[in-house]
């Protein structure tokens, strides 16, 4: 079960006080009768599923009702950072891979969660889930 | 020493039982005694019991192999009374207690003598890995017919078929430190954690603290070990800042440091938890704890050796003897043969040797083993045979005798002649195994390490692991890097540590090990006597190797073929064994075959205790209107809506009979399509919309149009998603130029609020709008019928002339003298007002309408009647009618579309898809069966062919289905492919009986299709 720091609550809470809504930073295209057929099944079914760093929108349902976003590793499960609607993520797939390469061991800032084990770290013991 | 004759091996001195305290217990019908201290395990053994139970596919007698939670055979049923029966209990882990009574969970008619067996050493040969896949596969109908066999034959254990009479709890939990396992590492860590001021909780699994202490030879400080366990618990025990659970098991490790520990805390009293001052105790406890830092001092599980029918009772582990020598004052038989790769293995020699029984061998795979523990072996004259191994255990219900033999274990060859040791136990040790089931649960990846020949935990962020775990075994080193780990959390919490001085314990020159896992045979794997790896899920070395050669080369293949590590097992015992045979087969080294991954629960919890409080009346919250007392008094039957309790009908008793669902039904829809009915609907959902842009708003998630809609009017609006399918409906009224009220239905209420919420934060935040629940503020009662205008006039100040007040109208006054809100909307085709008023003034205002709706017969509706009555005029209720693919259009609902509003609303774009353009969807259409005594299933499927071969075409399904009172038959609405084009069509609806109805497609629209009625 997931701690979850509420962005707006400035509070690390349970899990079960929030919900997910799904990938985060989907805008709804601003005229959608310009969108093509194909364009407007893109921005209604297609969704990415990575493995590593997901954005993910959550809402604190039993909580301040405010939707926010989540930075999680998909494998470790672990949440890298959490941030208001409106705002870019300080750690993304992209950052990390710079840090890593650079051999820098990241620490996020504020109401931020703490980076864990890398893809790396990860991937250098082998054997499937089970 | 000497023995007591009613328990042959009980010991006469040592161990930590209080032998002045008997206690009496029964297995499998027979009485025994043992004493306090005991587990159920130790005192079987000390009366000589060897069989505990018969093994799961091939029925071969089971005894003890163990002393704790990694016990794979002695899995048994505890309880005396069907109400008090609990399966999967480990002997070795259930405290004794006075009248315990217990019972082998495999084994029919019974593990002495057991019919399966017969099978099992029949077919045993013929029952390879997948066996039961691939006999019993085909036809799959029967699968459930031979499954009842098989499980009766392999007995997984009874759950009872009668109610618990204990009761169960859960308890929230955060600390800085959680420590798991109270042997050396874990005392020593919690010690330092708790001296450095952090709030610390130390569980352990057993029924006393102190891990492997509590059977250690070593001193610590000068005195027997225990004395320090005891000095460091009453040191924890006095702080304010440590919890001690001691019986707890941490059975899960979930994400972000999130551990589950179950404790037991009245299992060791009885079959029920006692009562205390006349109130029940919590049987157990399930602590859900959140913990800054874990420190996992979980210490090791020891690996038995693979070797011929090392499965026969009389086989265990090394370390299980001298756990139930030292700890219970039991010696589980008479001679003893070790088969060891290690130093640490020859403690249980020396243990069985100062018992006064006689060591027969020492078997050591290793050539020239020197520590101080072989040097001792060797000074009491114990004969140490080298460079061997016990190939095979030979005996049937017993071991009888060992066969020994010199091995290559890297050419996996016997490498001399065989001897034969006569003996009734052999102990075998491969070395230890660090339990890291716990970091596994956290999906972290365990690291292989050659020098321990063992797994230990991965790195996780807020985990340390100390001792044994961590693949420490030396005692000195193992409390030492207890208070490291102590020290280590409590600086990663961003403290400062103050560790404490390590007590004296002289360090024991070990020698160093050898890796052995299967030992070979004169015979190749295949056809040798059975070489257990798994032993509570019969898994061979041969099965293994079977699994390889069919091809099974991943670790996770493997594992899912044979059943290796399933269950409740997880692979305490056998995993790493089993790895080590999948690589010797594959010609892999063991990190490169890796390992699967162990799931919780560590041991099995209870039902009870997953589930606490949350059972019967509190398993989901109940909601009632203000008006459920009313109902519940004129005898409701009650339907569950979401989490609210409604009426469903209210039943009278005519003539001391009382009515059937269908006849209440029937009156109640008559009396509100003659007269006036009244319905309590307060479990809308109501949804308080304010600000200036308000109305901008609604127009955006509504798919009609709320630029117009005066204070004062209410319009019936449709909610979309994006993707253009229906997801709610209901009335939003105008309160104001800046101020609505919407409805939602019942069930949609949370969902619709969220909704409104997702896309003002995310998509339009400009917008200064703001939402509230009233839901529960307000009570909704409905008041519908011809009559329903005469009846509330008599209690209101509002006018209700039909040009004053008029449909889809609300007005603001007083009702039976409280403020009110009236709305002139219609659920049920009749001229209807719903009154809203706060909740608390409800019952009043209920009250009165009933003193003055005695002359107009004002009867109360349940939720059928709702149905009944809004199906007839053809209105949807939203998750019925509709299914998350039904579009406002395909509704016939063109009416309520905005194609021309500015703003593109949500589901606009998604409505001009080709998909949803199609002209063959399926389309809400009524339905009128031939026969008008039918009433159709609801969920029956429509086809337009009832000739067409099977599979037939489905054409539509039927979403709502009623007898109607008011026209005399059954009617339908359905979703049809084109439907709306298909008016007066014959559709075809064949039933799982055979019979097929025929049905005509008709407008949904029953009753009064103009509307006349509720304008009125």
């Amino acid at each position: 079960m997931f701690h979850i720091y509420c962005p707006y609550c400035e509070e690390h809470r349970e899990e079960e006080e929030f919900h997910p809504k799904g990938q985060a930073h989907i805008a709804r295209p601003a005229e959608p009768e310009a969108c093509s057929d194909e364009e407007w099944g893109d921005y209604l079914f297609f969704r990415d599923n990575p493995r590593g760093i997901h954005h993910e929108l959550w809402v604190h349902a039993i909580g301040c009702r405010k939707f926010f976003n989540i930075t999680r590793h998909t494998a470790s499960y672990e949440i890298l950072e959490t941030y208001k609607m409106g705002e870019q993520p300080t750690i993304t797939a992209e950052s990390l891979a710079r840090e890593e390469k650079a051999g820098h061991v990241q620490v996020a800032e504020g109401g931020q969660q703490t980076v864990g084990a890398s893809d790396a770290a990860l991937a250098s013991v082998k054997g499937a889930q089970g | 020493m000497s023995q007591s004759p009613s328990q042959p091996n009980r010991l006469a001195q040592g161990g930590q039982v209080d032998r002045s305290r008997t206690l009496n217990f029964t297995f499998n019908g027979k009485r025994y005694s043992g004493h306090a201290g005991d587990t159920l395990a130790s005192a079987l053994l000390a009366n000589g019991v060897d069989i505990v139970n018969r093994s799961f596919k091939y029925s071969r007698p089971r005894g003890i192999v163990a002393a704790g939670a990694e016990e794979p055979n002695a899995v048994v049923q505890l309880g005396a009374s069907e109400a008090a029966q609990v399966p999967n209990v480990r002997a070795t882990q259930q405290a004794l207690y006075d009248g315990l009574t217990a019972r082998s969970t495999n084994g029919w008619p019974n593990v002495q003598r057991d019919l399966m067996g017969m099978v099992g050493k029949v077919s045993g040969a013929f029952m390879p890995p997948g066996f039961y896949y691939k006999t019993f596969m085909a036809p799959a109908s029967l699968w459930m017919t031979y499954e009842k066999y098989i499980r009766k034959g392999a007995g997984l254990g009874n759950s009872p078929t009668e109610a618990d009479p204990d009761h169960y709890d859960h308890m929230n939990r955060h600390c800085d430190v959680l420590v798991v396992g109270a042997g050396p590492a874990g005392l020593a860590a919690a010690l330092t954690a708790a001296r450095s001021g952090s709030r610390v909780i130390l569980c352990d699994e057993q029924e006393a603290m102190g891990g492997s202490l509590l059977d250690s030879r070593e001193p610590i400080d000068g005195a027997p070990a225990v004395q320090w366990v005891e000095r460091t618990l009453e040191a924890l025990g006095a702080m304010d800042n440590v919890t001690l659970l001691p019986r707890t098991t941490a059975n899960g490790y979930h994400d972000h440091n999130f551990v589950t520990l179950h404790e037991r805390r009245t299992e060791h009293l009885g079959d029920t938890a006692p009562t205390r001052d006349g109130r029940r105790q919590v049987r157990s406890r399930l602590h859900r704890v959140r913990a800054r830092q874990v420190v996992l001092a979980t210490g090791t599980h020891e690996r038995p050796l693979v070797y011929a029918n090392n499965d026969v009772p009389g086989n265990l582990v090394a370390g299980a003897v001298s756990t139930y020598i030292r700890r219970y004052g039991v010696v589980p038989g008479n001679r003893l043969v070790l088969s060891t790769s290690n130093d640490h293995a020859y403690r249980a020699a020396l243990d069985w040797h100062e018992a006064g029984r006689e060591v027969v061998a020492i078997v050591d795979a290793r050539a020239n083993p020197d520590g101080e523990l072989v040097e001792r072996a060797r000074a009491l004259g114990i004969r140490v045979i080298t460079d061997s191994a016990v190939i095979e255990a030979k005996g049937a219900n017993r071991v009888s005798a060992a066969r020994v033999a010199k091995i290559d274990a890297q050419l996996f060859t016997l490498a001399g002649r065989v001897e034969e040791l006569a003996c009734d136990t052999i102990a075998s040790s491969g070395g230890y195994s660090p339990v890291i089931h716990l970091s596994s649960h956290t999906g972290t990846r365990p690291l292989w390490r050659d020098d321990i020949l063992g797994f230990v935990p991965g790195t996780l962020k807020g985990m340390t692991s100390a001792g044994g775990a961590q693949g420490i075994y030396a005692l000195p080193a193992v409390i030492a890097d207890g208070i490291d780990a102590g020290s280590q959390a409590v600086q990663a919490n961003g403290q400062s540590a103050e560790p404490f001085e390590a007590p004296l314990v002289a360090p024991i020159r070990e020698g160093e090990s050898v890796a052995l896992y299967q030992i070979p045979h004169e015979k190749p794997t295949l056809r040798a006597p059975k070489q257990f790896v798994d032993l509570q899920n019969d898994v061979s070395a041969a099965g293994i190797e079977v699994a390889t050669r069919e091809g099974f080369e991943s670790i996770e293949h493997v594992k899912r073929y044979t059943v290796m590590g399933f269950g409740t097992d997880q692979g305490k015992l056998g995993n790493i064994n089993g790895m080590a045979i999948v690589a010797r087969c594959l010609r892999r080294t063991i990190p490169e075959v890796g390992t699967t991954v162990f799931r919780p629960n560590y041991t099995p919890v209870t039902f009870g205790a997953i589930v606490g409080r949350h059972c019967r009346e509190l398993f989901d919250p109940e909601r009632y209107t203000a008006l459920h007392q009313w109902h519940v008094e004129q005898g409701a039957e009650f339907e569950d809506v979401g989490q609210w309790k409604r009426p469903w009908y209210f039943p009278r008793t005519v003539n001391g009979k009382k009515e059937s669902m269908h006849e209440a039904v029937a009156r109640e829809c008559l009396a509100v399509r003659e007269r006036v009915g009244i319905l309590d609907a307060s479990t809308l959902g109501k949804i308080d919309i304010q600000g200036p842009d308000a109305r901008e708003f609604l127009g955006r998630v509504y798919t009609n149009k709320w630029a117009k809609l005066a204070p004062g009017r209410v319009r019936y609006g449709l909610m979309c998603k994006d993707d253009g399918m229906l997801m709610d409906d209901g009335t939003t009224s105008c309160l104001g130029e800046n101020h609505f009220l919407m409805t939602t239905t019942t069930g949609g209420a949370a969902g619709v609020l969220e909704w409104l919420e997702l896309w003002h934060q995310t998509e339009w935040p400009e917008l200064d709008v703001y939402f509230n629940s009233v839901t529960d503020h307000w009570a909704t009662m409905t008041v519908t019928g011809p009559d329903a205008r005469k009846l509330l006039a008599e209690i209101t100040d509002i006018d209700l002339d039909r040009e004053a007040f008029k449909f889809m109208d609300w007005r603001e006054g007083t009702v039976a003298g409280v403020p009110a809100r009236v709305f002139r909307i219609s659920f049920t085709g009749e001229l209807s007002f719903e009154i809203n008023v706060q909740a608390n003034y409800a019952m009043h205002v209920w009250k009165t309408l009933f003193e003055h709706g005695e002359k107009y017969q004002l009867t109360p509706y349940g939720t059928e009647t709702m149905h009944v009555l809004r199906a007839e005029k053809g209105l949807i209720i939203v998750g019925q009618d509709t299914d998350g693919s039904v579009t406002p259009e395909d509704l016939g609902m063109q009416w309520a579309i905005g194609y021309d509003k500015p703003f593109a609303w949500i589901g606009k774009r998604a409505l001009s898809r080709s998909d949803t353009r199609r002209t063959d969807r399926k389309q809400f259409v009524g339905l009128k069966p031939k026969d008008p005594k039918v009433v159709l299933e609801e969920g029956a499927q429509i086809v337009f062919d009832p000739k067409q071969a099977i599979p037939m075409v489905m054409s539509g399904h039927v979403t709502s289905s009623y007898y109607s009172p008011s026209l005399g038959q059954g009617f339908a609405l359905a979703v049809v492919k084109g439907g709306h084009e298909r008016m007066g069509d014959t559709v075809y609806l064949p039933m799982v009986d055979g019979t097929v109805h025929e049905a005509e497609i008709v407008s949904p629209v029953f009753i009064d299709p103009k509307g006349e009625r509720q304008n009125v």
